[in-house]
């Protein structure tokens, strides 16, 4: 049911989600976070089951933390952390599987910015723009219109607020609030929030 | 195979003496000071003379361990190595389970259990190497040590490593007072080490760490600052006192 976006820039990715928390008929909270920080310069937008999202988002996160440590202090790339990621997944996919499907976002100097695709079954893609879940199936198409090289990070936000507006329109489930997040040379920032995930 | 059997084992008067062996290579391997202030903490290392073809930068004798926890050590740099990467797991591990950041005296205690595990356990050797764990608790500067032997203590000012480390001790001892301010730490620092090294700032790394900021690395070009400042106070006070006689 959840709604993650990704889209690339020139120096750049957002990635936004939608911040409910629901099972079955039930809304348990509209504020979350969805959208971990993996490192300085990478975060990674994970949907699925809270408990799957929350455990393998923190183990990914705290594991790159301490790889960045051992190295004194060398920054793994967004490649990399993706990889990483995909081989945690496949790890684990013939014993406990996560039933996660991710968009990992990252800023490199050279790679400038990189946007992957990482599903439960542990197949990893790069691409300029991605969806999970059922808002895949409203938004790819308008991402694939608009979608250019070189875009700048406000017409990159312009799609990605086409896109949720679009759910909003015309998906079945009520998601009111999305988290959008920038990530670039300065490493990761909140551009907008439907609730604020620090609300108690 | 007679490898399930204890390294170390009692002596007949009651001594270890592989950890007080162990203890003699950290004496083998060069100083380490490091002096709590009001608001920082200060951390010195010896640089030793390193070979003409090698590169300095990846000699590393003072550590980050997590965000807020510096450590330099004395004695066997690959032990070293091996016991950093186990204290820096842990602490991520603290930080997964308990969503919240380990206390630089939870890392101490673990590195001193580590330390203390390898000396009762059948075919190993222990750690050969001693620690200074420096950064904040609750707001307040804590510095600690640990051993081979696998104790751990807190600290106002310590050293470690180094033959003279008893009389670098005895030297603190006098000129240690509370609630130093960054520079006087820094000062005292760099006195202290410069009993034991050849002058000049090229053979030690100076670090200071403040509430909340990692580890800060003195440039070379401050410590030979202070140094100078240093020497030349101590010129002034032999002319002084020779010029009493």
């Amino acid at each position: 049911m959840d709604s993650v976006l990704g889209v690339t820039y020139k120096g750049g990715v957002i990635l936004a989600a939608d911040q409910g928390n629901a099972r079955s008929i039930l809304m348990y909270q509209k504020n979350l976070d969805k959208i971990t920080s993996l490192s300085g310069h990478t975060a990674l937008a994970c949907s699925g089951p809270h408990a799957d999202v929350v455990n393998f988002s923190e183990f990914i996160a705290k594991n790159i933390k301490l790889y960045e440590f051992s190295k004194d202090g060398t920054v793994l790339s967004t490649h990399a952390q993706a990889n990483y990621c995909r081989n945690e997944l496949a790890k684990a996919l013939r014993k406990g599987p996560y039933q996660v499907n991710n968009l990992l976002g990252g800023f490199d100097k050279k790679a400038g910015g990189s946007l992957y695709f990482l599903d439960y079954l542990a197949s990893l893609q790069k691409v300029n723009f991605g969806a999970q879940g059922y808002c895949g199936h409203f938004c790819l198409s308008i991402m694939d219109r608009d979608w250019k090289e070189g875009l700048t990070k406000d017409e990159a936000v312009e799609i990605i607020k086409h896109c949720i507006n679009e759910i909003h329109t015309r998906f079945l489930i009520a998601q009111p609030n999305f988290i959008i997040k920038n990530i670039d040379a300065n490493g990761v920032e909140i551009v907008s929030f439907g609730e604020d995930p620090a609300s108690a | 195979m007679s490898y399930d059997r204890a390294i170390t084992v009692f002596s007949p008067d009651g001594h270890l003496f592989q950890v007080e062996y162990a203890m003699e290579a950290v004496k083998r391997g060069s100083t380490a000071v490091g002096i709590r202030g009001g608001d920082c903490v200060v951390l010195a290392v010896e640089r030793r003379a390193i070979a003409k073809l090698q590169d300095p930068r990846t000699i590393r004798k003072i550590v980050s361990i997590d965000d807020n926890a510096v450590l330099a050590f004395a004695g066997l740099t690959a032990d070293a190595r091996v016991l950093i990467n186990k204290t820096r797991l842990e602490a991520q591990s603290y930080r997964l389970t308990c969503e919240d950041a380990p206390s630089v005296e939870y890392l101490a205690r673990f590195i001193a259990r580590t330390q203390q595990k390898y000396t009762q356990r059948g075919g190993v050797r222990p750690f050969g190497l001693a620690t200074l764990m420096v950064g904040f608790d609750s707001g307040k500067p804590v510095l600690y040590q640990t051993d081979p032997a696998g104790t751990h203590s807190r600290w106002k000012a310590q050293v470690i490593g180094g033959r003279n480390a008893k009389s670098l001790r005895e030297f603190l001892e006098k000129k240690y007072e509370e609630d130093m301010s960054e520079s006087q730490c820094v000062r005292l620092c760099i006195q202290a080490l410069l009993e034991v090294v050849d002058s000049g700032a090229k053979n030690m790394e100076v670090c200071v760490v403040r509430m909340g900021g990692g580890k800060d690395i003195m440039k070379e070009e401050d410590v030979e600052a202070v140094v100078k400042e240093i020497e030349a106070e101590s010129e002034e006070g032999k002319r002084a006192t020779s010029g009493d006689e």
